[in-house]
């Protein structure tokens, strides 16, 4: 028991460690390549000194988000061997073409940042958008395979033995369009904020350097619009889940009775022993609203299936609380920029706005935790949902909490040295 | 031939680029730790701007080979996994501080003694690296590990297949191997005599190891890998193939000595490259001996075959792109 939980734990601080490197790996490129464009088109140098300066801390990210993703594909085998001998082919087709599509992120990152002198510029800037597809891609195919974990399909099961793999059917699971957007617009839009908070920062204090000015007009403008799509794909997702996984949903709104016009809750804490969550603010029948354009929809409730078979609510309630409401302020934020730009007909420059922008720089990344908690933790005790529990995958090998414990003071230390090149990189450079 | 044979072979063809490209930067890491002395600076200058732009496509070489082993042969992946479970583990250690320490050596500050401490981090990881891979591939090639053909569940123990003497034979005989290929590349990254010198007699060094290091292996595989010892003589064409190996050798350290860089830059790749093959078909059929071979840990055709089809279209986008940025990158030490 002690090593299945070493063994989650090393996954989980694994995985959550490499996705804001592989974030950055994928929407960084993309603001890179609107500066180059501009610059290509305009002849502006600031533009040109934008891009250069992003693609230096692209390339520290990038470089620990390559390496903690192989740390990842080898865990895969390493700590869950029995699903990877299950599940290895059915879901090799992501895989597979996430291999391509990183190969490609990574051969072309390496002319951006180094071919600055040895390309034509048209062939730089197509570099450029070559790192965006392929980081795009390579993370689109492998949310694929998680999702194929929530919903898997393309396969039967004949004598306990898998059998009639058809990797097709798998990849294009009910999940692979719902996650795959939320993940990929997720990632521009931690990145987009993430970015346009630290050049807001600066500022509060130079309104009028025009190289903060440029770049906080892109990161902004790319972090608004994506803020605004943002929810629409929430919303396809909670519509999935409420079909295919609907005890994932059922936590994450503490909703324990299977009922007809369920609420939606706002705050509240489950109380997994008396099976209720108080202290909610409950909106009537939205739940069934959302989760099926019916206010009187029936909603599944956990009660409705055995204790052993119930993720954590508690903590899967609590992650999507944290994401929405990131996401909320993140939204607002969002328009009210629209809003200020329009009537200002200009960047909006309003030291207020300025500071909102820099509080939600840390937004989008916390998003991006909470919500893979609350897709991961959410689909237990299953890895994968309704087939194989995860107790059931985990390697035989005793002692994991070593590895675990080895690999978090490893990841702690690169945490702080990256803080530290990056704060370099940014306020000294 | 069945398909998994052809994904094998793709398999192997990747180790193969593996070895020579990526190698040959854990190689570049190992002299690192060597650049010592006057010339010191300037080889760690070289040994950087040879690595930076094509380390980290280089290194995508692996993530194919391990990824393409869990989809196609997804019972010895998690074999290996089990009980390999320690030398990989090392080794990704070793591959997540040699990524990290030469990114971050270019970012941080770069007085010498930060500049300096980043080195030596870099320097030992590339060296743990190489070694953790060739005893994982030794351990492999033992035939000490016993496991169920159908599950993958390994019924030997987790520590003594791979600490013995024939998987630290391969271990440290692959260090060396990366640390020839990076001295013979590196020859013709600078147009500095001396420090063409340097690495002249850094490459010829590590070739005479190379060549130390393969006899003592076959020494050891007698009873550390008999199967593997077994496969290098069972054929009529492996006499031959030896040989062939062996005068390639041969010629490859004459042509370093007498400085035709050009030359062993053609000629060591190919030597590796029949190293890797000799020990691919010797180790034919077994994936992991005695148990596991490449036919009764494949996965299905209607796996396979659309896994094939990928790579035969994502090698005509990749090839040309890799190609690419070589051409872009050492056009100049290609072509000198």
């Amino acid at each position: 028991m002690e090593d299945l939980l070493a063994a989650r734990f090393q996954m989980a601080m694994s995985l959550g460690f490499h996705i804001i490197f592989a974030c950055v790996g994928i929407a960084m490129p993309l603001l890179m390549v609107i500066a180059e464009g501009r610059w290509l088109k305009t002849g502006d140098k600031t533009y040109l000194t934008l891009a250069k300066r992003w693609s230096k801390g692209t390339a520290i990210m990038f470089a620990v988000g390559a390496v903690s993703g192989t740390v990842l594909s080898f865990e895969l085998g390493l700590l869950w061997p029995t699903f990877m001998a299950y599940a290895g082919p059915i879901i090799g087709m992501p895989f597979s073409l996430e291999g391509l599509a990183f190969f490609i992120e990574a051969i072309f990152l390496g002319i951006y940042l180094y071919g600055w002198e040895r390309v034509p510029r048209k062939i730089h800037w197509l570099s450029g958008v070559m790192v965006l597809l392929g980081g795009m891609f390579s993370g689109i195919f492998v949310v694929t395979a998680n999702a194929w974990m929530n919903t898997p399909t393309g396969f039967t099961i004949v004598d306990g033995k898998v059998t009639n793999i058809d990797p097709i059917a798998a990849m294009l699971n009910p999940s692979s369009f719902t996650q795959a957007l939320h993940m990929t617009l997720a990632a521009f839009l931690a990145v987009a904020f993430a970015v346009a908070g630290i050049h807001a920062y600066f500022l509060r204090r130079d309104p009028n350097n025009q190289f903060h000015r440029k770049a906080f007009a892109i990161s902004l403008c790319v972090g608004g619009v994506v803020a605004i799509l943002q929810p629409i794909s929430g919303d396809l997702s909670a519509k999935r889940l409420a079909k295919y996984q609907p005890i994932k949903l059922a936590a994450m709104e503490g909703q324990w009775e299977t009922e007809r016009g369920a609420p939606l809750r706002i705050g509240g804490i489950p109380d997994e022993e008396a099976e209720v969550t108080r202290y909610a603010l409950e909106i009537p029948k939205a739940l069934s609203f959302l989760a099926n354009f019916d206010p009187n929809s029936e909603i599944m409730g956990l009660k409705d299936v055995p204790k052993e078979n119930r993720p954590p609510v508690a903590i899967v309630h609590f992650a999507f609380q944290i994401m929405v409401a990131c996401g909320i302020v993140m939204i607002i934020t969002g328009i009210l920029g629209g809003w200020l730009a329009w009537k200002k007909k200009g960047l909006p420059t309003q030291t207020w706005y300025l500071r909102l922008v820099t509080f939600c720089s840390p937004l989008g990344f916390i998003a991006i935790e909470a919500g893979w908690t609350v897709t991961e933790v959410g689909r237990q005790p299953w890895i994968i949902y309704n087939f194989m529990k995860t107790k059931d995958a985990v390697t035989s090998m005793p002692n994991l909490m070593i590895p675990f414990i080895g690999f978090t003071i490893l990841y702690i230390f690169l945490s702080v040295v990256v803080v530290i090149l990056l704060r370099r990189q940014i306020f000294y450079e | 031939m069945g398909l998994e044979l052809y994904l094998a072979i793709i398999m192997l063809i990747s180790l193969i680029l593996y070895m020579l490209t990526g190698g040959a930067d854990f190689g570049g890491g190992v002299w690192d730790l060597f650049a010592i002395g006057a010339r010191g600076k300037t080889q760690r200058d070289i040994i950087h701007h040879a690595l930076a732009p094509i380390w980290e496509a280089n290194h995508v070489w692996l993530i194919v080979i391990i990824v393409l082993l869990f989809v196609a042969f997804p019972v010895a992946f998690a074999t290996i996994g089990t009980a390999l479970h320690i030398p990989l583990t090392l080794m990704l250690v070793g591959i997540v501080l040699r990524g990290t320490a030469f990114v971050f050596r270019t970012y941080d500050d770069q007085s010498e003694r930060v500049h300096l401490r980043w080195s030596r981090l870099f320097a030992i990881a590339s060296i743990i690296t190489p070694i953790m891979l060739g005893i994982t591939l030794g351990a492999i090639a033992s035939g000490t590990i016993h496991a169920n053909p159908e599950t993958g569940q390994v019924q030997t123990d987790f520590i003594s297949s791979w600490f013995a003497p024939f998987p630290f034979a391969i271990g440290f005989f692959t260090l060396t191997i990366c640390t020839l290929l990076a001295a013979v590349y590196l020859t013709l990254e600078t147009d500095d005599t001396s420090i063409q010198d340097d690495f002249r007699l850094r490459a010829i060094i590590a070739a005479i190891s190379v060549g130390i290091l393969a006899g003592m292996s076959y020494l050891l595989s007698a009873e550390g890998a008999p199967l593997i010892q077994a496969g290098l003589g069972k054929s009529k064409w492996s006499i031959p193939f030896h040989i062939v190996t062996g005068l390639v050798a041969i010629l490859g350290i004459w042509s370093i000595w007498h400085r035709y860089f050009k030359l062993a830059r053609i000629l060591i790749p190919i030597q590796v490259t029949l190293i890797i093959l000799g020990w691919g078909l010797a180790q034919y059929p077994y994936l992991i001996a005695p148990n596991l071979t490449f036919s009764n840990t494949a996965a299905p055709e209607s796996v396979l075959k659309p896994v094939l089809i990928i790579i035969i279209i994502g090698g005509l986008v990749l090839i040309p792109a890799f190609w690419y940025l070589y051409s872009v990158f050492k056009g100049r030490s290609l072509t000198k």
